[in-house]
Protein backbone atom coordinates (compact mmCIF):
# COMPACT_ATOMS: atom_id res chain seq x y z
CA UNK A 1 0.00 0.00 0.00
CA UNK A 2 1.28 3.55 -1.00
CA UNK A 3 1.86 5.89 1.95
CA UNK A 4 -0.42 9.14 0.55
CA UNK A 5 1.43 11.14 3.85
CA UNK A 6 5.05 9.82 2.66
CA UNK A 7 4.14 10.55 -0.97
CA UNK A 8 3.45 14.06 0.15
CA UNK A 9 6.12 14.46 2.59
CA UNK A 10 3.55 14.98 5.06
CA UNK A 11 3.83 14.12 8.81
CA UNK A 12 1.95 10.74 9.65
CA UNK A 13 -1.46 12.91 11.75
CA UNK A 14 -4.86 13.55 11.29
CA UNK A 15 -4.22 17.33 11.55
CA UNK A 16 -2.94 18.50 8.25
CA UNK A 17 -2.07 21.93 6.81
CA UNK A 18 -4.58 22.42 4.10
CA UNK A 19 -2.41 25.16 2.22
CA UNK A 20 0.76 22.87 2.80
CA UNK A 21 -1.30 19.91 1.11
CA UNK A 22 -2.26 22.06 -1.73
CA UNK A 23 0.98 23.57 -2.83
CA UNK A 24 2.66 20.15 -2.92
CA UNK A 25 0.07 18.62 -4.93
CA UNK A 26 0.59 21.67 -7.68
CA UNK A 27 4.21 20.50 -7.13
CA UNK A 28 3.51 17.12 -7.86
CA UNK A 29 0.97 17.10 -10.53
CA UNK A 30 3.60 19.97 -12.95
CA UNK A 31 6.10 17.20 -11.87
CA UNK A 32 4.04 14.42 -12.98
CA UNK A 33 2.06 15.58 -15.82
CA UNK A 34 1.76 13.58 -18.56
CA UNK A 35 2.36 16.84 -20.60
CA UNK A 36 5.98 17.02 -20.01
CA UNK A 37 6.51 13.84 -21.42
CA UNK A 38 5.43 13.92 -25.10
CA UNK A 39 8.47 12.98 -26.11
CA UNK A 40 9.25 9.99 -23.64
CA UNK A 41 8.98 6.46 -25.05
CA UNK A 42 5.45 4.45 -24.24
CA UNK A 43 6.62 2.80 -21.41
CA UNK A 44 7.73 5.66 -19.81
CA UNK A 45 4.50 8.09 -20.50
CA UNK A 46 2.80 5.15 -18.82
CA UNK A 47 4.79 5.00 -16.15
CA UNK A 48 3.96 8.63 -15.64
CA UNK A 49 0.47 8.34 -16.23
CA UNK A 50 0.70 5.85 -13.09
CA UNK A 51 2.10 8.44 -11.09
CA UNK A 52 0.04 11.03 -11.82
CA UNK A 53 -3.06 9.12 -10.98
CA UNK A 54 -1.65 8.30 -8.08
CA UNK A 55 -0.74 11.73 -7.22
CA UNK A 56 -4.28 12.93 -7.54
CA UNK A 57 -5.56 9.97 -5.50
CA UNK A 58 -3.58 10.92 -2.84
CA UNK A 59 -4.61 14.14 -2.57
CA UNK A 60 -8.64 13.36 -2.99
CA UNK A 61 -7.54 11.30 0.22
CA UNK A 62 -5.38 13.38 1.93
CA UNK A 63 -8.08 16.28 2.02
CA UNK A 64 -11.02 14.14 2.46
CA UNK A 65 -11.40 14.07 6.02
CA UNK A 66 -13.10 10.19 6.68
CA UNK A 67 -10.81 9.01 3.83
CA UNK A 68 -7.60 10.53 5.67
CA UNK A 69 -8.39 9.21 8.83
CA UNK A 70 -9.03 5.72 7.42
CA UNK A 71 -5.66 5.44 5.51
CA UNK A 72 -3.67 6.42 8.66
CA UNK A 73 -5.77 3.38 10.06
CA UNK A 74 -4.87 1.23 7.26
CA UNK A 75 -1.36 2.26 7.58
CA UNK A 76 -1.16 1.10 10.84
CA UNK A 77 -2.58 -2.28 9.36
CA UNK A 78 -5.86 -1.65 12.04
CA UNK A 79 -8.46 -3.65 10.36
CA UNK A 80 -11.16 -1.10 8.83
CA UNK A 81 -14.79 -1.96 9.85
CA UNK A 82 -16.28 -3.26 6.64
CA UNK A 83 -18.10 0.18 4.73
CA UNK A 84 -21.50 -2.87 4.28
CA UNK A 85 -21.64 -3.32 8.06
CA UNK A 86 -24.54 -1.98 10.13
CA UNK A 87 -23.51 -0.08 12.57
CA UNK A 88 -25.53 -0.46 15.66
CA UNK A 89 -24.67 2.64 18.39
CA UNK A 90 -28.56 3.28 19.62
CA UNK A 91 -27.82 6.86 21.07
CA UNK A 92 -26.02 7.65 18.13
CA UNK A 93 -28.44 6.66 15.29
CA UNK A 94 -31.01 7.88 17.80
CA UNK A 95 -29.29 11.74 17.55
CA UNK A 96 -28.92 11.33 13.95
CA UNK A 97 -32.71 10.21 13.47
CA UNK A 98 -33.53 13.57 15.48
CA UNK A 99 -31.39 15.46 12.98
CA UNK A 100 -33.10 13.84 10.09
CA UNK A 101 -35.93 15.09 11.44
CA UNK A 102 -35.19 18.71 12.56
CA UNK A 103 -33.73 18.85 8.63
CA UNK A 104 -37.30 17.25 7.12
CA UNK A 105 -39.18 19.90 9.02
CA UNK A 106 -36.49 22.88 8.42
CA UNK A 107 -38.13 24.86 5.33
CA UNK A 108 -36.71 28.23 5.00
CA UNK A 109 -33.10 29.71 4.58
CA UNK A 110 -32.84 30.62 8.09
CA UNK A 111 -33.76 27.66 9.56
CA UNK A 112 -31.68 25.69 7.00
CA UNK A 113 -28.37 27.73 8.12
CA UNK A 114 -29.27 27.35 11.95
CA UNK A 115 -29.23 23.43 11.27
CA UNK A 116 -26.16 23.53 9.14
CA UNK A 117 -24.07 25.58 12.18
CA UNK A 118 -25.48 22.83 14.53
CA UNK A 119 -23.67 20.02 12.32
CA UNK A 120 -20.64 21.78 11.64
CA UNK A 121 -20.56 22.40 15.72
CA UNK A 122 -21.00 17.87 16.16
CA UNK A 123 -18.69 17.77 12.78
CA UNK A 124 -15.75 20.08 14.84
CA UNK A 125 -17.00 17.64 17.97
CA UNK A 126 -16.02 14.45 15.96
CA UNK A 127 -12.65 15.92 14.50
CA UNK A 128 -11.18 16.46 17.16
CA UNK A 129 -12.11 13.27 19.13
CA UNK A 130 -10.63 11.45 15.90
CA UNK A 131 -7.41 13.61 15.82
CA UNK A 132 -7.26 13.02 19.56
CA UNK A 133 -7.57 9.21 19.26
CA UNK A 134 -5.11 8.98 15.92
CA UNK A 135 -2.38 10.72 17.80
CA UNK A 136 -1.90 7.81 20.10
CA UNK A 137 -1.20 4.41 18.67
CA UNK A 138 -2.71 1.70 20.83
CA UNK A 139 -5.42 -0.85 19.59
CA UNK A 140 -8.12 0.80 21.52
CA UNK A 141 -7.06 4.53 20.39
CA UNK A 142 -7.51 3.23 17.02
CA UNK A 143 -10.80 1.08 17.50
CA UNK A 144 -12.29 4.70 18.98
CA UNK A 145 -10.94 6.80 15.72
CA UNK A 146 -12.05 3.80 14.01
CA UNK A 147 -15.82 4.14 15.41
CA UNK A 148 -15.94 7.91 15.63
CA UNK A 149 -14.74 7.93 11.82
CA UNK A 150 -17.94 5.76 11.58
CA UNK A 151 -20.02 8.68 12.77
CA UNK A 152 -18.35 10.82 10.41
CA UNK A 153 -20.01 9.31 7.41
CA UNK A 154 -23.11 9.67 8.66
CA UNK A 155 -22.81 13.72 9.56
CA UNK A 156 -21.28 14.32 5.98
CA UNK A 157 -24.29 12.63 4.78
CA UNK A 158 -25.95 14.93 6.44
CA UNK A 159 -24.49 17.74 5.93
CA UNK A 160 -24.72 16.96 2.21
CA UNK A 161 -28.49 16.61 2.31
CA UNK A 162 -28.46 19.87 4.38
CA UNK A 163 -26.46 21.74 1.56
CA UNK A 164 -28.64 20.26 -0.71
CA UNK A 165 -31.90 21.57 0.65
CA UNK A 166 -30.40 25.05 0.91
CA UNK A 167 -29.52 25.47 -2.57
CA UNK A 168 -33.01 24.34 -3.15
CA UNK A 169 -34.77 27.29 -1.19
CA UNK A 170 -32.30 30.18 -1.98
CA UNK B 1 -31.01 2.62 -12.19
CA UNK B 2 -34.25 1.15 -12.63
CA UNK B 3 -36.18 0.16 -9.63
CA UNK B 4 -38.15 -2.46 -9.39
CA UNK B 5 -41.83 -1.82 -9.22
CA UNK B 6 -42.21 -3.69 -5.82
CA UNK B 7 -39.65 -1.41 -4.36
CA UNK B 8 -41.70 1.84 -6.33
CA UNK B 9 -44.96 0.98 -4.67
CA UNK B 10 -43.49 0.48 -1.10
CA UNK B 11 -41.25 4.00 -1.79
CA UNK B 12 -44.51 5.69 -2.81
CA UNK B 13 -46.73 4.32 -0.43
CA UNK B 14 -44.94 3.48 2.36
CA UNK B 15 -47.03 0.89 5.05
CA UNK B 16 -46.89 1.45 8.93
CA UNK B 17 -44.60 4.85 8.73
CA UNK B 18 -44.21 6.45 12.14
CA UNK B 19 -43.55 5.58 15.38
CA UNK B 20 -45.03 4.17 18.79
CA UNK B 21 -45.15 5.74 22.65
CA UNK B 22 -41.21 5.82 23.87
CA UNK B 23 -42.59 4.84 26.87
CA UNK B 24 -44.69 1.53 26.16
CA UNK B 25 -43.27 -1.22 27.66
CA UNK B 26 -44.52 -3.32 24.93
CA UNK B 27 -42.77 -1.93 22.08
CA UNK B 28 -39.34 -2.51 21.28
CA UNK B 29 -37.02 -0.97 19.37
CA UNK B 30 -34.49 -1.46 16.82
CA UNK B 31 -32.03 1.36 15.55
CA UNK B 32 -29.76 0.78 12.66
CA UNK B 33 -27.31 2.48 10.43
CA UNK B 34 -25.56 1.84 7.15
CA UNK B 35 -22.22 3.79 7.20
CA UNK B 36 -21.73 3.29 3.50
CA UNK B 37 -24.62 5.47 2.39
CA UNK B 38 -25.57 7.31 5.76
CA UNK B 39 -29.18 5.39 5.66
CA UNK B 40 -30.53 5.38 9.33
CA UNK B 41 -33.97 2.72 9.97
CA UNK B 42 -35.98 2.36 13.01
CA UNK B 43 -38.30 -0.42 13.64
CA UNK B 44 -40.48 -0.85 16.18
CA UNK B 45 -42.22 -3.92 16.93
CA UNK B 46 -45.67 -3.88 19.56
CA UNK B 47 -45.38 -7.44 21.39
CA UNK B 48 -47.82 -9.16 22.94
CA UNK B 49 -47.48 -11.19 26.42
CA UNK B 50 -47.66 -14.49 24.45
CA UNK B 51 -44.47 -13.01 22.18
CA UNK B 52 -46.44 -12.12 19.33
CA UNK B 53 -45.80 -8.68 16.96
CA UNK B 54 -49.02 -7.55 16.86
CA UNK B 55 -48.32 -4.38 15.20
CA UNK B 56 -45.07 -2.32 13.68
CA UNK B 57 -43.37 0.93 12.59
CA UNK B 58 -41.03 1.94 10.89
CA UNK B 59 -39.46 5.54 10.10
CA UNK B 60 -36.07 5.32 7.24
CA UNK B 61 -33.71 7.92 6.06
CA UNK B 62 -32.19 6.69 2.93
CA UNK B 63 -33.08 5.81 -0.63
CA UNK B 64 -35.59 3.87 -2.45
CA UNK B 65 -34.62 0.38 -1.74
CA UNK B 66 -33.82 1.44 2.10
CA UNK B 67 -37.40 2.61 2.84
CA UNK B 68 -38.82 -0.74 0.60
CA UNK B 69 -37.21 -2.90 2.70
CA UNK B 70 -38.55 -1.37 5.98
CA UNK B 71 -41.85 -1.03 4.69
CA UNK B 72 -42.42 -4.47 3.76
CA UNK B 73 -40.53 -6.01 6.78
CA UNK B 74 -43.26 -4.06 8.90
CA UNK B 75 -45.77 -6.05 6.60
CA UNK B 76 -44.17 -9.16 6.98
CA UNK B 77 -43.37 -9.39 10.88
CA UNK B 78 -46.79 -8.72 11.94
CA UNK B 79 -48.62 -12.06 13.32
CA UNK B 80 -45.35 -13.91 13.86
CA UNK B 81 -43.65 -14.44 17.01
CA UNK B 82 -40.38 -12.72 18.10
CA UNK B 83 -38.23 -16.41 16.91
CA UNK B 84 -40.79 -16.51 13.55
CA UNK B 85 -39.49 -12.38 13.13
CA UNK B 86 -35.73 -12.98 13.36
CA UNK B 87 -36.06 -15.96 10.77
CA UNK B 88 -36.59 -13.79 7.98
CA UNK B 89 -33.65 -13.13 5.84
CA UNK B 90 -32.19 -10.51 3.90
CA UNK B 91 -32.13 -12.44 0.78
CA UNK B 92 -35.75 -13.20 1.51
CA UNK B 93 -35.98 -9.12 1.31
CA UNK B 94 -34.30 -8.66 -1.37
CA UNK B 95 -35.76 -11.51 -3.69
CA UNK B 96 -39.05 -9.86 -3.07
CA UNK B 97 -38.53 -6.76 -3.85
CA UNK B 98 -35.90 -7.46 -6.81
CA UNK B 99 -33.28 -5.38 -5.50
CA UNK B 100 -29.88 -5.34 -7.56
CA UNK B 101 -26.64 -6.34 -6.41
CA UNK B 102 -25.48 -3.05 -5.46
CA UNK B 103 -29.07 -2.80 -3.08
CA UNK B 104 -28.36 -5.51 -1.34
CA UNK B 105 -26.85 -3.92 1.52
CA UNK B 106 -30.33 -2.36 2.25
CA UNK B 107 -31.67 -5.49 3.19
CA UNK B 108 -29.49 -6.70 5.39
CA UNK B 109 -29.78 -3.05 7.07
CA UNK B 110 -33.57 -4.15 7.03
CA UNK B 111 -33.24 -7.65 8.70
CA UNK B 112 -30.09 -6.34 11.44
CA UNK B 113 -33.30 -3.75 11.98
CA UNK B 114 -35.85 -7.01 13.09
CA UNK B 115 -32.90 -8.54 15.05
CA UNK B 116 -31.85 -4.83 16.85
CA UNK B 117 -35.38 -4.42 17.96
CA UNK B 118 -35.56 -8.16 19.32
CA UNK B 119 -32.74 -8.15 21.43
CA UNK B 120 -34.16 -4.76 22.51
CA UNK B 121 -37.36 -6.68 23.85
CA UNK B 122 -35.40 -9.34 25.11
CA UNK B 123 -33.15 -6.45 26.96
CA UNK B 124 -35.95 -5.09 28.52
CA UNK B 125 -37.66 -8.62 29.65
CA UNK B 126 -34.49 -9.12 31.35
CA UNK B 127 -34.89 -6.17 33.54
Amino acid sequence: MTDYFALYNLPHAFQIDESLLKQRYQQLQKLTHPDRFASASEQEKRLYMQKNAQVNDAYYVLKTPVKRGEHLLALRQFPLPDEQATMGDTEFLMQQMELREALADADNQQQLEAFIKSVESLDEDLTQQIEQALSAQDHASNEAAASALTKLKFLNKLAAEADNKLQQVS
Amino acid sequence: MAYSNKVIDHYENPRNVGAFEKDDPTVATGMVGAPACGDVMRLQLKINDDGIIEDAKFKTYGCGSAIASSSLVTEWVKGKTIDQATEIKNTDIAQELALPPVKIHCSILAEDAIKAAVADYKSRRQQ
